[in-house]
């Protein structure tokens, strides 16, 4: 069984009908990449997997629990943690408190403390810039900063919506290695992307998504070589 | 360069210059009569700025009701006036009761505390009712909706109380200990004045931690930032939205009390407007969605309400200036609107937006 099953989603905003039945799995310890244009559906699809928005018809279950009974709050609790689109930093907290509202849900003092030790460790461009306000890191700290803030929440399924957006290529390279880091000591990534060539090369397997609907899955591998792939998301003729 | 300025400038620009001159030339022109020609010493000075700060920290209590649901909600909650009367006028009961059975007279101290709890829970306890019944059900309509809500749940409270226990003002007992006077950089000062002031101010300190250095606070915060990616963290907007109207409403009862204490006239149904207005006119001051803003706004509002009309209306040769302090209020609330509608702390608004 799978970690994570969407099962034949849709979901509306407003009349709008954005998604029109996606199904995707993910795997115990998996890096699962959503790749697709802009407006396909990728950002909304991560946003019905955390409970910001709720699909009207379909099923999603973590483990096999079926998660449409539990409000977004509460889905930090089941081990899902979001890196939002556009990072999502509190900008007017500090470095520290943000990675605090990450363990907003524990109250393990003891282990908060070394969890975010960890993350100082894993970045410490961080720990330098502790007691500075968000808002003045630039855009790659941030970026780091939100991903220790989701795992600061110790989650089993990390959901990340363009970790690249708007940064430097030797930026993104640094957080595809972050990712790849994470990934390998047991966080299962489902990984939205537009840099569709990075997304599949740090990633296990692949979903292309088009105007709502899925239209590809295969093995990250398998889909770089893929020729609609590569002429749609790639860049090669 | 100097033309390209010349011409970018719009016919308003121009008069909200001129407005911005002549309300300088005016204020200082007041100023500079009142003081030249020396009409009060500096005793009655004192007492006036002793009684504005007094004044000015309740305010500055109310305002933090509006300042602490507009940085959550972007709503303001135009029924906070009517949350402080309800809990002063509550209270003006058990107070007489208190004084009654000797309770204020022998335990004054312990006395007046249970005053200001019963009347911010009474306060807050509407607060929440008022949340969960008018806004709630209204947190995604247009903005102008739940505003007019506001006021639907202003004139309900008001004619409630007004059904309930009359038209007619009712007075806080006079405490004993509260009588008389204490010298404060060698002035005169009635000892209520300081009192109240200290208590508002350790109060505003306590809110100020409570937002800033506990968990409960920094959820607050997130919530005002962010309502999706605090939910993300797991934060239960509902709670928080919930215990930051139970907030507001125990510091606005807590300033009914204050209130009470402070101003011989009583508590009446209608008691609640003006303070509500001066109040949102504070927390406008200080920058809207800015804690220390509306400490700060309020305070600034008491001082300037007490000294503007004998510093400044008199010396344009106003006759009986006391009474416009609140057209002095007012004016502030104008002036600020045209000319810093951010307030003195306050972010644009373009920032917030975002």
């Amino acid at each position: 069984m799978a970690m994570l099953e969407v099962k034949d989603i849709h979901t509306y905003y407003g009349n709008i009908h954005a998604l029109k039945g996606v199904s995707l799995e993910v795997n115990q310890g998996e890096i699962v990449t959503l790749i697709g244009a802009n407006g396909a559906g990728k950002t909304t699809t991560l946003r019905t997997i955390s409970g910001l928005l709720k699909p009207r018809q379909g099923s999603i279950s973590l483990n096999g629990e079926d998660l449409h009974k539990y409000p977004a709050h509460e889905l930090v609790y089941k081990g899902i943690a979001m890196v939002p689109e556009g990072r999502g930093v509190f900008s007017k907290m500090s470095v520290q408190e943000n990675l605090e509202m990450g363990a907003y849900h524990r109250n393990d003092k003891a282990a908060i403390l070394s969890d975010m030790d960890y993350i100082f460790g894993l970045f410490p461009r961080l720990k330098e810039r502790r007691r500075q306000v968000s808002g003045t890191l630039s855009g790659g700290e941030q970026q780091m900063l939100a991903t220790g803030r989701a795992l600061m929440s110790r989650p089993t399924l990390l959901l990340m919506d363009e970790p690249s957006m708007g940064l430097a290529p030797i930026l993104v390279e640094g957080i595809f290695d972050t990712i790849e880091a994470i990934n390998k000591e047991g966080t299962t990534v489902l990984l939205v992307e537009q840099n569709a060539l990075m997304a599949l090369s740090i990633a296990h397997r692949g979903y292309v998504l088009q105007t709502g609907q899925m239209v590809l899955t295969d093995n990250a591998e398998k889909l770089k070589k893929n020729e609609m792939v590569q002429k749609a998301y790639l860049g090669i003729d | 360069m100097f033309k390209k300025t010349l011409a970018r400038l719009s016919w308003v620009d121009i008069f909200l210059r001129v407005l911005q001159l002549v309300a300088a030339i005016v204020i200082v022109y007041g100023l500079v009569t009142t003081f030249t020609t020396a009409r009060y010493s500096s005793e009655q000075w004192a007492t006036l700025a002793f009684a504005g700060l007094a004044q000015g920290s309740i305010y500055a209590l109310i305002a933090l009701g509006y300042t602490l649901v507009y940085g959550i909600l972007l709503m303001i909650n135009f029924a906070h006036g009517e949350i402080y009367m309800a809990g002063a006028f509550s209270t003006v009961f058990l107070a007489m009761y208190f004084d009654r059975n000797g309770f204020l007279a022998s335990n004054p101290l312990v006395a007046i505390i249970v005053l200001i709890l019963f009347s911010a829970a009474i306060s807050s306890g509407i607060a929440i009712l008022l949340e969960r019944i008018a806004y709630r059900p209204l947190r995604n309509a247009p903005r102008l909706i739940p505003l007019i809500t506001a006021i639907g749940a202003s004139f309900l409270l008001q004619y409630t109380f007004r059904g309930l226990f009359g038209s007619q003002f009712r007075s806080y007992p006079e405490v004993s200990i509260l009588r008389g006077t204490w010298t404060i950089l060698g002035f005169n000062v009635p000892i209520v004045q300081p009192v109240v002031f200290l208590a508002a101010v350790s109060l505003m300190i306590t809110l100020y931690w409570y937002v800033e250095r506990t968990k409960a606070g920094r959820a607050m915060r997130a919530v005002s930032e962010d309502k999706a990616v605090a939910r993300l963290m797991g934060v239960d907007i509902d709670k928080v939205i919930v215990s930051t109207f139970a907030l507001g409403g125990a510091l606005a009862g807590a300033a009914g009390v204050f209130n009470g204490l402070f101003r011989p006239q009583g508590v009446f149904f209608l008691m609640g407007f003006f303070p509500g207005i001066k109040a949102f006119t504070a927390a406008v001051l200080g920058g809207i969605g800015n804690i220390p803003g509306a400490m700060f706004g309020g305070l600034l509002l008491g001082l300037i309400e007490s000294l503007g009309p004998n510093a400044v209306l008199e010396g344009l040769g106003i006759p009986a200036a006391n009474q416009l302090k609140d057209a002095i209020a007012f004016t502030v609330l104008v002036l600020i609107l045209i000319f810093r509608p951010q307030g003195i702390f306050g972010e644009r608004l373009a920032e917030k937006k975002a």
